[in-house]
């Protein structure tokens, strides 16, 4: 836990105000912080910056994508089914129906994006509500927290998320209500482990001592130390919830035809393997593309957050 | 470069006189519950029975071994733990009750703890850590800012070169001075220091004490200063506590009690410490092993079976903490008149 | 032993009753009638009454839950609104199907990402580390689904080495152990492996990493122990963790085995869900949900003490 100690500071020990120390004359030194740090580190790993810039252009395309498609995404043709990938007039080929492929990829970015991260965004608050809540207040608010949650990490999270979404029906709010339930556990209880071993620290102690209520002290002093690990954490489920999220669609509990997502094109592509196998397995390349870039991007998070304190 | 706003004058605070005790400690107990092997409940008594005064402008040592209950007796004073039992009476008023709610009184006693580092935020800049209490207090951010950077300066860092540092920037030395600096920002009247200048190095060690002894001088400060380190307490102390297990064995002056210990336990700290003078050393360990365990402590007198001066007597009855001259109580049946100890004073003689 | 497995038994016990309670609650959060599928559009109230009373539901809640629990507890678990038949024997003969496509893909999972985890441990920042450590991100970021259309795509439709769908040539719903039901097991196994393959092989990446690295490695080459022994050495260090990894995955793919046995139409619990939902067939559903969340609290307890009974670093306190 010993910071490195310079020679500088070694002689400062002493608190004798060397002339070294008079430096600029009314400038106050700043330092660059924490995320600062964690910003500088990031920007020099190429892979997270790689996946970081997969990521942007995948959210860009999702945003742009009604006035930017090459084509119009709902218009079929019987008569130009299934063209392959190269084609003069449907650059990645044509679906089952005849509706222009890239341009359905292009506009499947925002449900597909939207179904997967917005339950992590929600679990994200949720959870770590209850788990920062749990971590700190401790005792008996911790323990029946805790242990209802036990409760839902007794459920392999692909199965109850297609047991609340099979329970709840089809369609994209409870797909997102399903998913969002199967993070909730899971993020309140890495928040719980955090906060708990913050609670513990003297700072928190001293906080309390300066007559600081227990609001204050959870927002002032707790958030700003926990934050960063529960964020990190929910970044790595965001690949994971893509996945899920698209699965379910995939499974026709999610997002209805005609509506463009990956996992849906999926699933209503799959009668087209013998005749065009290539365009059928194209919405899977954008899942994994866009999960492999999350869980990337999240790695290199981690890691450039794992700075000696 | 004055750091107490104008018109503020510690003493104008004063309220019971010099005679009143600043902080009067009466029949403290602690007993944390623990759950053994095959799940049977037992406690340890981690403070069990304390009574001291802490005499205003002074300041008060308390040594003993780990586990002896010093840092417990420190968080219950702080009210970080709650009490089992017992009283604290803060300049005559009652703590906790409506003269002296716990509010109050934590703006007239601050806490300097061991750890330098944990005891700061790491996401917070050393400024922002010191004028956290006094913004949380009422007083606008910018006055806080200017007080914290004030208070920088006066415990020997230049506000333009720490104020903006986060606490893995700076030494361990220079962040207890923070911490030092933080303590103060709440303008106490009292400071509990838990081993603060325990981790530190030597040379910084004495440089933090020195500043400790002109910041009481300067905002007429009480200190209770709690270590492991029998000169360092020498060399701060007015007055010296000693604790075994849980209890005070022996308080008085410090030149009495470190110089002419009366309890067989002081002694032996004394002699199992490292004399600086190469003369003065002790050939013989005289504190073998480990403190019993707290949690089943000894009959009798806590420290019988280490003591050399054990009786049988020793083993059955409970010394207490009586005087054996002005200032000075010692728990030792060996010291007390008509307690069956063999080395006992004569009743007659002491009366 | 015998007291630390007392303990995870009564820890567990409450769990297993907060599942209990969350697969009752799955029915009522149902929207619309529990029973809307089998009543005609055009019943009546007092056949709907009717019905309502011989199912229970006109009781209050806690008394619902009561009953339905006795009958679980007794081995019934209602009746498949869709078949008429007890939803126990539908759950268990899909059950065992999963069951069998899960350990095998668990077994290949296990036996590949070991192997991987192994060499890239060995040999830190070589090109088999930098292969394994591109495997595992591979393994947690596939959709399987898509994996496992992918290798449909590429063995059957393109190749025709084998079978698509299904879990054996008669297509019944039962898979047998010879050479013919084999075929059909393979693509669906390689596409479930993949994903405890990868968190195998960095799990094990940093396990012999880690115990190579320290001191006492050092002290045993030092002291003149080969390879071999070292290797020995560090096999005893590693396995608790991994096996206990390959424990819980196989739950995970069980219960999660949904998506792939929706690709290749196996006849186990997947399927049987995604007939319950679509049918909703409620009853069915809250079965093979209960069933397999209690089978995957049942694995955690075995995990968790088989762990600690090979690990004897583990205090068992």
């Amino acid at each position: 836990m010993t910071a490195p100690v310079t020679a500088a500071s070694m002689a400062l020990d002493g608190g004798l105000l060397t002339a070294d120390d008079a430096a600029p004359e009314g400038a106050f030194v700043s330092s660059r912080g924490f995320w600062g740090h964690v910003g500088h580190r990031l920007v020099r790993d190429p892979v997270a910056m790689g996946a970081g810039a997969v990521i942007l252009l995948v959210v860009i395309v999702a945003i742009l994508a009604p006035w930017i498609t090459p084509m119009d995404p709902y218009k079929g043709s019987m008569l130009r089914r299934l063209k392959h990938v190269g084609d003069a007039t449907y650059w990645l080929g044509s679906d089952e129906l005849g509706r222009d492929m890239i341009s359905r990829l292009m506009l499947g970015a925002r449900l597909s994006l939207f179904i997967g991260v917005t339950p992590v965004l929600i679990a994200f608050v949720i959870g770590s509500g209850i788990g920062v809540l749990a971590g700190y207040v401790g005792g008996w608010t911790n323990t029946i927290l805790m242990r209802t949650i036990d409760v839902f990490f007794a459920f392999p999270s692909v199965l109850l998320a297609i047991a609340l979404s099979g329970a709840l029906g089809a369609g994209i709010f409870n797909s997102i209500v399903s998913l969002t339930f199967v993070f909730v556990p899971q993020i309140a209880r890495v928040a719980e482990s955090v906060t708990t071993g913050i609670r513990r620290r003297d700072y928190i102690d001293a906080a309390k001592l300066s007559g600081a209520s227990a609001l204050t002290i959870m927002r002032v002093q707790v958030l700003g130390n926990v934050v960063g690990p529960i964020f990190v954490y929910s970044t790595s489920l965001i690949s994971v919830s893509m996945i899920l999220a698209s699965g379910l669609s995939f499974l026709g509990l999610g997002v209805r035809p005609p509506e463009p997502e990956w996992g849906l094109m999926l699933n209503t592509l799959r009668t087209a393997i013998y005749v065009n196998p290539v365009v059928a397995a194209l919405p899977g390349v954008c899942i994994f593309v866009v999960s492999i870039a999350f869980n990337l991007f999240s790695d290199g998070l981690r890691a450039a957050m794992e700075i000696r304190q | 470069m004055s750091v107490i706003p104008d018109g503020h004058d510690p003493f104008a605070r004063d309220r019971g006189g010099p005679a009143q005790p600043l902080l009067s400690v009466s029949g403290l107990y602690k007993h944390f519950p623990v759950r053994k092997a095959g799940g049977k409940k037992q406690v340890v008594r981690a403070v069990d029975g304390v009574d001291f005064d802490v005499l205003k402008g002074e300041t008060l040592g308390i040594v003993g071994e780990s586990g002896c209950g010093k840092s417990t007796t420190a968080k219950l004073l702080m009210g970080l733990i709650e009490r089992d039992a017992g009283g604290l009476l803060y300049d005559g008023q009652a703590v906790g009750e409506r003269a002296m709610p716990w509010r109050s009184y934590r703006r007239e006693v601050q806490m300097v703890f061991q750890d330098s580092y944990a005891s700061l935020n790491p996401r917070m800049t050393v400024e922002q850590s010191i004028a956290f209490g006094p913004k949380v207090n009422g007083v606008p951010g910018r006055e806080a800012v200017e007080r914290a950077r004030a208070l920088l300066a006066r415990v020997g860092l230049e506000p333009r070169r720490f104020a903006g540092r986060y606490p893995h920037e700076i030494s361990g030395g220079q962040r207890q001075r923070v911490n030092i600096a933080r303590a103060l920002a709440l303008e106490p009247r009292l400071v509990l220091l838990d081993e603060a200048v325990s981790a530190l190095d030597k040379s910084v060690e004495a440089q933090v004490l020195n500043l400790l002894l002109d910041l009481k001088a300067e905002f007429g400060l009480t200190y209770i200063f709690i270590s492991h380190d029998l000169n360092v307490v020498r060399f701060i102390s007015d007055r010296v506590m000693v604790m075994y297990l849980g209890r005070v064995s022996e308080i008085g002056l410090s030149d009495a009690v470190l110089d002419a210990p009366a309890h067989p336990y002081t002694e032996a700290l004394m002699a199992s410490m490292p004399s600086l003078d190469p003369d003065n050393r002790t050939a013989v360990a005289l504190l073998a092993g480990d403190p019993p365990n707290p949690i089943d402590p000894p009959s009798g007198c806590r420290f019988h079976p280490r003591c050399p001066l054990a009786e049988e007597v020793c083993g059955v009855t409970e010394p207490p903490l009586d005087g054996i001259r002005p200032l000075h109580r010692v728990a030792c049946l060996a010291r007390q008149p008509g307690s069956g100890h063999a080395r006992a004073p004569n009743p007659a003689l002491a009366a | 032993m015998l007291l630390y497995i007392l303990k995870r038994l009564v820890y567990v016990t409450p769990v297993a009753f907060g599942v209990s309670v969350v697969c009752f609650l799955l029915v009522h959060l149902a929207p619309g009638d529990p029973l809307s599928a089998v009543l005609p559009a055009d019943a009546t109230q007092a056949t709907i009454d009717e019905m309502r009373a011989a199912y229970g539901f006109d009781k209050p809640l806690p008394v619902q839950y009561a009953i339905w629990l006795w009958h679980v507890l007794h081995g019934d678990l209602g009746i498949s609104i869709a078949t008429g038949r007890p939803v126990l024997g539908e759950v268990s003969r899909a059950v065992v199907n999963s069951l069998i496509l899960a350990s095998v893909a668990t077994v290949i999972g296990f036996t590949f990402g070991t192997l991987f985890g192994f060499v890239a441990g060995y040999h830190r920042n070589s090109l088999a580390d930098r292969a394994a450590s591109a495997l595992s991100v591979f393994g947690v970021s596939v959709p399987h689904y898509w994996l496992g259309m992918v290798l449909v795509i590429v063995f059957s439709a393109t190749l025709g080495w084998l079978p698509p769908t299904g879990a054996g040539p008669d297509g019944s719903g039962n898979w047998r152990p010879d050479f013919d039901h084999l075929r059909y097991l393979i693509l669906p196994a390689v596409t479930m492996s993949v994903i405890p393959m990868g968190i195998i092989a960095r799990t094990v990446r940093a396990l012999v990493a880690d115990i190579l690295s320290q001191d006492f490695v050092e002290a045993l080459r030092a002291k003149g122990l080969d390879e071999r022994g070292v290797f020995r050495h560090v096999v005893r260090n590693a396995a608790p963790t991994a096996l206990a990894i390959m424990g819980l995955q196989l739950g995970y793919l069980l219960g999660g085995s949904i998506l792939v046995e929706t690709v290749f139409a196996w006849p186990g619990t997947g399927f049987l869900l995604n007939a319950a939902i679509f049918q909703r067939d409620l009853p069915l559903l809250q079965g093979s949900i209960l069933v397999l969340a209690m089978f995957f609290v049942v694995l955690n307890l075995l995990v968790d003490v088989m762990q600690t009974a090979l690990d004897p670093r583990i205090e068992r306190a």
